[in-house]
């Protein structure tokens, strides 16, 4: 498990309030881990202040799950 | 009950009648305050006058950009903006017939676009903080109107309907959002008025006065303490019986 998929998953299991293990790839932050809209633009916000970049509105939007999230920020902090 | 020591805010139009009442009130229950607003002697000398801490911040509320620094600004200055009072506001009357391009959009440019973004930057910081007060003045005539003045009423109908909006939003986060619909009340403005138009005006208000600048501050020291915590979507109707709604 990589550094940025521990971090992505202790900001998202503590601001959803979800379970470690329910934190899957495919997890789906708003279907399956239980976030409204204010929810995710709030996990955008961690991440942006977590990892010191900043994830601009339309790639806010395609972060919809765990995965998408993680894949983003290796990506953004590449 | 209404204590503010350690909450910090920032007041646009903080060198008017309405919006120096209010910074002074919420410095008196111990908040920190930011002033903001175009002339910066003015403000100095609201400064001067509160006891404890104040911020000059001026700024040109036409300017977006300007308006979108002011927020930043602000937290620098005091570490947090905890409570914003959108207080600055302006008029250019005229015949709707008669009503150029510049005096709607200037109108709704600083009543209305200014406070979308002050607030739109504010709210980040409360959301994190899980705590937040939005107080905005608005007008008896945002509810029922006023010949001459459809930029001006349309501009403070308009901040309600997003108050309410935003207040749905936020409701969760621990950040309130309402407003203050003050009618008449005394100001430089009123100060001009002949006795004529005064009599005019008095016959409107039960309570026979106008208002205080004091009276207007009185509601935002309390929509922004933690007694009105569970107000929100609000707007406090400061207008002496005028219009009951």
């Amino acid at each position: 498990m990589s550094d940025i998929e521990d971090r992505v998953r202790k900001i998202v299991v503590e601001h959803l309030n979800v379970e470690a293990d329910k934190v899957t790839e495919k997890a789906s932050f708003m279907d399956d881990l239980g976030a409204d809209s204010l929810d995710q633009v709030e996990l955008v916000m961690a991440f942006e202040e977590e990892f010191g970049v900043e994830i601009p509105d339309d790639a806010a939007e395609s972060i919809q799950t765990f995965g998408d999230a993680v894949a983003f920020l290796t990506k953004a902090t590449a | 009950m209404f204590d503010l020591s350690g909450k910090r805010a920032l007041v646009t139009g903080a060198s008017g009648g309405i919006g120096s009442a209010i910074a002074k009130a919420l410095a008196k229950q111990g908040a920190e305050v930011a002033l903001s607003g175009t002339r910066v002697g003015a403000l100095e000398d609201v400064a001067k006058d509160i006891i404890g801490k104040a911020h000059v911040l001026p700024c040109n509320l036409s300017d977006l950009d300007a308006v979108d620094r002011l927020v930043p600004q602000a937290e620098e200055a005091m570490g947090s903006v905890d409570i914003l009072v959108n207080n600055a506001g302006m008029t250019r009357d005229n015949l709707f017939m008669r009503m150029k391009d510049e005096e709607w959009d200037d109108v709704l440019k600083i009543n209305l676009s200014a406070p979308f973004h002050l607030t739109r930057s504010a709210i980040k910081g409360m959301m994190k903080r899980r705590f937040g007060r939005i107080i905005s003045i608005t007008s008896v005539v945002g509810v029922v109107g006023n010949p001459g003045q459809g930029n001006y009423a349309a501009s403070k109908a308009g901040l309600a309907g997003m108050s309410k909006s935003l207040a749905y939003e936020v409701a969760s986060r621990g950040i309130t959002v309402n407003t203050i619909a003050p009618g008449f009340i005394s100001s430089a403005m009123t100060d001009e008025l002949n006795e004529k138009q005064h009599e005019a005006i008095l016959q409107k208000v039960p309570a026979g006065r106008l208002g205080t600048a004091e009276e207007v501050a009185a509601c935002a020291v309390f929509l922004a303490s933690e007694g009105a915590a569970y107000i929100t979507g609000h707007t406090l109707n400061v207008n002496g019986g005028m219009v009951m709604i």
